[in-house]
């Protein structure tokens, strides 16, 4: 679903990714874990080219979605970022209503249709496992949420436009320990219908719901492979330091 | 060692205490100043200082608003039916006529007999106003009637459409037309100024590059700082003969070039605070709605621009404000006529105007001085609130969530 062949990425002068390569598979959960500036996030903000809109970067190498090359000439980036939803590390929803944030991304694309609309954020809500909770205040505002209700919200927003992948980048790090596990519960939920690239900082929460795992550290990616196999007999010696929690 | 820091840190503490007690304070003083000066106006009589009107004793009328004397003079009331009297035309009679009915040797030496003559004319003069000084006045002759005890009333004052504070016998304190007019010049400035500014903060904030952004925006602080006769000069120099030309006008000097030159000035508060609140939106947000696959003109005005609102505002009422307060260029190019605003092509004044152009002839203490104080309590009143409105505007921040 997703395939990255041999990318560098630079801010500036400073070589943030090297010569990165990888495959992910469909309806699998992968998360990347590494120490904090390892370039995890970076990674993760190619897919949907959300490091656009920092100036001064540069991307050399191939980065595939659907077998499509997304930094290819004349790919349009709202087409793709329809396809590559994200959810950030801070809940971040507009200030409006919780159906008006749910119906942002089905207005922005240009849909008209009230009763598909309505029936696109129930959908959406149930799918973030949100609905119950807010399915008789979808006029109030966001912000009367607590923090997990809004990041689901949040996920909710990024279901409704019909992605195939989901970026979520430290979706639970804001959050408290129980909003946290109703997160994970989500993303079991999710990898039924979407790719899911995930990345965290927790260790552990990464051994609970990823399939794949990638270990990063300055740039690079150090190993990749299954997770239990990761977590349990890792082949690089950093990547058992960091395991165990010797540094990072 | 310790003790010497104790004290020096008390004293710093006391002489901050003391200085901001003192800048409340001569603020304060101000304002009360100013209120006390303007204040005096509606103790003023509503004839011109020094001066008194008299009729003969057989008419009923005793009271004479500064509007009806003023058209008595002017002949345009010419019955006392008109201002409540019997139904008698009206004769008007100004001092000077005395010496044309009398020769000099009937005044006596020292003119000693001058009031009792007048005294004659009017008792001889059914359906009389005499416009006299004071210190001639035949006071207490038999069939003779001071009109006095009348002040400039605040309905005269705010509600009066005429501004002729010089004239004779009743000068005319209407401030309508100068408050229209203020309001009608930061009115247009703002209609021009407002998507103007908008449009560079929304360039400068969005879609300038950073480069672009380094040099436009200190250029347009700068402009904050031209001092605001430059302002009118350029005006006067260019915008006032291309108004004249392109519309064909009598005069350039209008209230559309006094709006021009207003909304150049109002344009960097504008753009800078309306920036600056762009600015403010969180990358988050931006992210968020990028990330739906929303494009960057959609961001902009369904994401940015509401989260930004009340910054916008704002710097909306501060544009406003720097307008409305704005004397030196408007009175540079706006014409000064005292006539309520009609259109965009004719001359009009506003209340800062008025005060800069009229202060220094106004003898201090008369009503014309205490007018002009009557007109900056009025304009302190209007930024006021248009203060008051941006702070408690730019306080109804939007929930930032968590």
């Amino acid at each position: 679903m997703i395939e990255t062949k041999d990318i560098n990425f630079y801010y500036g002068d400073f070589h943030a990714l090297k010569g990165i390569s990888m495959k992910m598979q469909p309806n699998t959960v992968t998360a990347f874990i590494g120490p904090s500036g390892c370039g995890k996030s970076t990674f993760l903000r190619l897919f949907n080219r959300m490091n656009d809109l920092i100036p001064g970067t540069r991307l050399t190498g191939e980065c595939l979605v659907g077998g499509e090359d997304i930094y290819a000439k004349g790919v349009q980036v709202d087409e793709l970022r329809k396809k590559v939803g994200m959810v950030f590390q801070k809940p971040n929803p507009f200030p409006k209503s919780i159906f008006e944030n749910v119906a942002y991304g089905l207005r922005v694309n240009g849909v008209k249709d009230k009763a598909f609309i309505r029936q696109r954020v129930e959908e959406s809500l149930r799918g973030a496992a949100l609905w119950d909770e807010v399915k008789d205040k979808l006029k109030k505002s966001a912000f009367e949420l607590s923090g997990g209700q809004q990041q689901r919200l949040c996920i909710a927003r990024a279901l409704a436009i019909s992605p195939s992948v989901l970026l979520m980048d430290e979706p639970a790090s804001a959050l408290d320990p129980i909003s946290t596990s109703k997160i994970e519960e989500l993303i079991h939920e999710l990898k039924r219908d979407y790719t899911i690239v995930i990345v965290t900082h927790n260790m552990q929460q990464a051994a609970r719901v990823s399939d794949k795992t990638g270990f990063f550290m300055l740039g690079e990616l150090v190993e990749y492979s299954d997770t239990k196999k990761m977590f349990l007999n890792p082949e690089k010696i950093q990547t058992q330091n960091y395991i165990t929690g010797r540094f990072g | 060692m310790k003790r010497l820091r104790c004290i020096v840190e008390k004293l710093t503490e006391g002489l901050l205490t003391v200085s901001g007690a003192i800048t409340t304070i001569v603020i304060l003083l101000i304002v009360v100043f100013l209120f006390r000066e303007g204040a005096g106006l509606f103790k003023s009589p509503t004839v011109e200082k020094g001066y008194v009107l008299c009729v003969d004793a057989g008419n009923p009328v005793t009271h004479l608003g500064p509007k009806q004397i003023k058209e008595i003079f002017d002949y345009e009331i010419e019955n006392w039916a008109e201002v409540g009297g019997k139904d008698q035309p009206i004769v008007v009679f100004r001092f000077e006529e005395i010496f044309s009915r009398y020769s000099d040797e009937e005044f006596g030496a020292d003119y000693e007999l001058l009031p009792e003559k007048l005294g004659e004319v009017i008792v001889s003069t059914p359906g009389i106003v005499a416009f006299l000084p004071e210190e001639y006045m035949p006071e207490g002759m038999p069939g003779v009637k001071v009109l006095r005890g009348d002040h400039i009333s605040p309905a005269d004052f705010f509600g009066g459409r005429e501004w002729m504070p010089t004239a004779t016998p009743a000068p005319q304190f209407g401030v309508l037309p100068l408050i229209l007019g203020t309001l009608w010049v930061s009115f247009f400035a703002i209609l021009i100024a407002l998507p103007l500014g908008l449009g560079v903060a929304i360039y400068l904030s969005e879609l300038a590059s950073e480069r672009m952004r380094k040099i436009l925006k200190p250029t347009i602080e700068l402009l904050a700082g031209i001092p605001s006769v430059v302002y009118g000069f350029f005006g006067l120099v260019v915008l006032v003969p291309l108004i004249q030309k392109v519309f064909h006008l009598p005069v350039g000097e209008t209230a559309l070039a006094g709006s021009v030159v207003l909304a150049i000035m109002a344009l960097p508060t504008i753009i800078t605070v309306a920036e600056d609140a762009m600015r403010n939106t969180p990358r988050a947000m931006r992210e968020a709605s990028l990330a739906l696959g929303a494009s960057q003109w959609q961001t902009i005005y369904k994401v940015i621009i509401p989260y930004a609102g009340s910054g916008i505002s704002a710097a909306v009422v501060l544009g406003i404000g720097r307008a409305i307060g704005e004397t030196m260029a408007v009175l540079m190019v706006t014409g000064n006529a005292a006539v309520m605003p009609r259109s965009l092509f004719e001359p009009v004044r506003t209340i800062p105007a008025t005060i800069a152009a009229e202060l220094g002839e106004a003898p201090a203490g008369g009503a014309h001085y205490e007018a002009l104080f009557m007109l900056g309590c009025i304009l302190f009143i209007i930024t006021m609130i248009i203060s008051v409105t941006a702070e408690a505007i730019s306080k109804r921040q939007p929930n930032r969530g968590l």
